[in-house]
C-alpha cells in the first residue's frame, strides 16, 4: 500500500476503465503513473478540440476536468474533482460483459 | 474443450435423418407481415430428403475466447452471448457451456441438431447436392438456442414461454411501423406443431452480422441510441404484454442467491436490490406516466446486427422481452457499464448525445438524465453483478476485473438512496 507523498495518508488504488491510479484516502489527491500523464494531456487535446470553449487549463494538483453527469453512487472518478482519465485502455473492457444479458 | 470435434461429428450425424419438429419444437409463425428481404424455400418440410445431406452443427470451440477467433472464419452471434460463442460468456439463466463435456446438457444435442436441419431446409433447395457450410451454433440457453445455416437463423425458444406473448412480439417484429428498427422474423412455410412435453417454439430470423468484439471504436453506440429513440418513440401495439426487464432482473437475483446459499458475496447486491422500488424488482406495475412506451427490454451490443449482411444498416435483434415500459430501461445498462467505470465516457456520452438527438423519450433533451435513468440503471447493475457472482459460483473462480466493478457499484448503491425523479420512483 502507498502512502501519500503529502500527507502521507494511505493512498488506495483503482483501476477504472482501463486506467491504474491511486488516489489518496486523506486529501484525496491522485498518484499517477510514468507516462499517464502524457496520455492525459493528449486525451484532454483531443477533447477540448471537440468541445470549445475549453475550460481553462487546471493549475493544481490534482487536475479538475468538469466531470460528466453521472450518479451519486458513479465510481470514484466520476462526481470527484478529476475527470479526464479514461480510454486509453478501452480494449480492455471490452468485450465479454458488453455482449450479454 | 468440450468435445473433439470426431465426437462432434459422429454424435451430430447420427440422429441427422429424424424429423425435428416431432420431438421437442413447434413451430412458430409470423403472424403478419411479410419480411421485404428474404423469401425463404418452399419446399415442403416435413419431407425426408435423402438427397440432401443435412450438415452436422459446427459448435465454436468452447474452448477459445471470442477475442482469438478471426472474423471471416467464425462470424458467429446473432444473439447475446453469441459472440462469445455461447460458450465463452453465458448470459443469464444458461449453464456454462466452457465447462467439460459432462456438464453439457446432452439433451440439448438432438434441439441443436433439430434447429440446424430446419434452418438448412428453409434455404437449401431439395434434391440438390449440398455444399452449405455445417450449421453453426450461435448461443445454447434455456431461454434461447440459435443456430444458424447459411442465411438462415432458427432460434428455439424457452420451453415455459407465453405463446400469446411471443406471437405478439413476433407481430411486433414484423410490423411495418418497425421496419428499419426491428428485425423482421422470416416467414416459413406450414410445419404443423405437434403436442408433447418441453415444446420449444421455434421462430427463423435472417442472419445479420454481429457487433465485432473486438473492435471497440467500431461498437455502434450511436445507431444503437438512434434505433432504441426510433422505437420509444413509437406507438405499443394493443396487445403487446409488459417489457420483461425487471422480471429478469428478479431472476438474476434469485439464480445468485440459488447459487451462493449463505454466502457473504452477495449482501451488497442483496442490499442495492432491496433499496429498488417495486416496480424495477418486478414486483408492481411501473409508475403510469412512463410505462406505455414501445421498450426493447434486453438491450446490449449482442443485440444488433447488420441486415441485410454485410453492410446493411444496424438493427435491433430479439424481441423475447419487448414490450410496454419505462424506456429509461434501454439506456440503463450501458448507463450502469460507465457509472461503474465499465464504458468510457466518451462512449455512454456518444450513446447519450444521439439518443436525444433522435428525439428518444427516456430523458429530457438537455442537463442531467440520471434522475430519470437512476433507478433503472441500478437495477441492471445488479442484475449484471448477480449474473457476474452465479457464473463465478458455478465456474469456480473469481470475478474478473470488470465483474467487480458491478459487485463494487452495488456497494455504493446501497449507501446512496435512489434520486427520486417525479414519476419514476414508486
Amino acid at each position: 500500500m502507498m502512502q501519500c507523498p503529502k500527507c502521507h495518508a494511505q493512498m488506495q488504488t483503482y483501476n477504472r476503465n482501463g486506467v491504474q491510479i491511486e488516489q489518496c484516502s486523506g486529501c484525496r489527491g491522485i498518484f499517477l503513473d510514468y507516462g499517464e500523464l502524457e496520455s492525459l494531456t493528449r486525451l484532454e487535446s483531443q477533447w477540448s478540440q471537440q468541445a470549445p470553449p475549453p475550460p481553462p487549463a487546471p493549475q493544481a494538483y490534482p487536475a479538475a476536468a468538469p466531470p460528466a453527469h453521472a450518479p451519486a453512487w458513479g465510481a470514484p472518478q466520476y462526481g470527484q474533482q478529476h475527470g479526464g482519465h479514461y480510454g486509453h485502455h478501452r480494449q480492455k473492457g471490452f468485450g465479454r460483459m458488453l455482449f450479454s444479458s | 474443450m468440450r468435445t473433439t470435434s470426431a465426437d462432434r461429428d459422429s454424435a451430430d450425424h447420427e440422429p441427422a435423418d429424424h424429423e425435428p419438429a416431432d420431438r421437442e419444437l413447434v413451430i412458430h409463425k409470423p403472424a403478419t407481415r411479410e419480411p421485404a428481404t428474404r423469401e425463404p424455400a418452399t419446399h415442403e418440410p416435413a419431407a425426408r430428403e435423402p438427397a440432401t445431406r443435412e450438415p452436422a452443427i459446427h459448435e465454436p470451440a468452447a474452448h477459445e475466447p471470442a477475442a482469438h477467433e478471426p472474423a471471416a472464419h467464425e462470424p458467429a452471434a446473432h444473439e447475446p452471448a453469441a459472440h462469445e460463442p455461447a460458450a465463452h460468456e453465458p448470459a443469464a439463466h444458461e449453464p456454462a457451456a466452457h465447462e467439460p463435456a459432462a456438464h453439457a446438457p446432452a439433451i440439448h444435442k438432438p434441439l441443436i441438431h433439430d434447429l440446424g436441419t430446419l434452418a438448412h431446409r428453409l434455404h437449401h433447395p431439395p434434391g440438390t447436392p449440398c455444399a452449405c457450410p455445417p450449421p453453426q451454433l450461435l448461443a445454447d440457453r434455456p431461454d434461447g438456442t440459435v443456430v444458424r445455416s447459411g442465411p438462415v437463423v432458427a432460434k428455439a425458444h424457452a420451453a415455459d414461454s407465453d405463446r400469446e406473448a411471443l406471437a405478439a412480439r413476433l407481430a411486433l417484429a414484423s410490423a411495418p411501423e418497425l421496419t428499419g428498427i426491428l428485425l423482421p422474423p422470416l416467414s416459413t412455410p406450414d410445419t404443423p406443431g405437434t403436442a408433447g412435453t418441453a415444446l420449444r417454439p421455434v421462430t427463423f430470423w435472417p442472419y445479420g452480422v454481429p457487433v465485432d468484439p473486438r473492435d471497440p471504436d467500431a461498437a455502434p453506440w450511436a445507431a444503437a441510441a438512434v434505433l432504441l429513440a426510433r422505437l420509444h418513440r413509437t406507438a405499443p401495439p394493443p396487445p403487446l404484454p409488459p417489457m420483461r426487464g425487471p422480471v429478469k432482473a428478479a431472476r438474476a437475483v434469485a439464480r445468485m442467491i440459488a447459487a451462493l446459499p449463505g454466502d457473504g458475496a452477495v449482501l451488497p447486491v442483496q442490499a442495492a436490490w432491496r433499496a429498488l422500488p417495486a416496480w424495477a424488482r418486478g414486483e408492481a406495475a411501473p409508475p403510469a406516466a412512463r410505462s406505455g412506451f414501445l421498450c426493447h427490454g434486453d438491450l446490449h451490443l449482442g443485440q444488433l446486427v447488420r441486415h441485410p449482411a454485410p453492410d446493411g444498416p444496424w438493427l435491433l435483434i430479439d424481441v423475447d422481452d419487448a414490450g410496454r415500459g419505462d424506456p429509461a430501461w434501454d439506456l440503463a445498462r450501458p448507463a450502469a457499464w460507465y457509472a461503474a467505470g465499465v464504458l468510457a465516457p466518451q462512449d455512454w456520452l456518444l450513446f447519450l448525445d444521439a439518443y436525444r438527438s433522435a428525439g428518444g423519450p427516456a430523458v429530457p433533451a438537455e442537463g442531467d438524465p440520471w434522475p430519470q435513468l437512476d433507478v433503472a440503471a441500478r437495477a441492471l447493475t445488479v442484475q449484471t453483478a448477480a449474473v457476474a457472482l452465479a457464473k463465478c459460483a458455478a465456474e469456480g473462480r473469481v470475478p474478473d476485473e470488470m465483474e467487480q466493478l458491478m459487485i463494487d457499484s452495488c456497494a455504493r448503491i446501497a449507501t446512496f438512496p435512489p434520486e427520486l425523479a417525479a414519476g419514476s420512483a414508486s
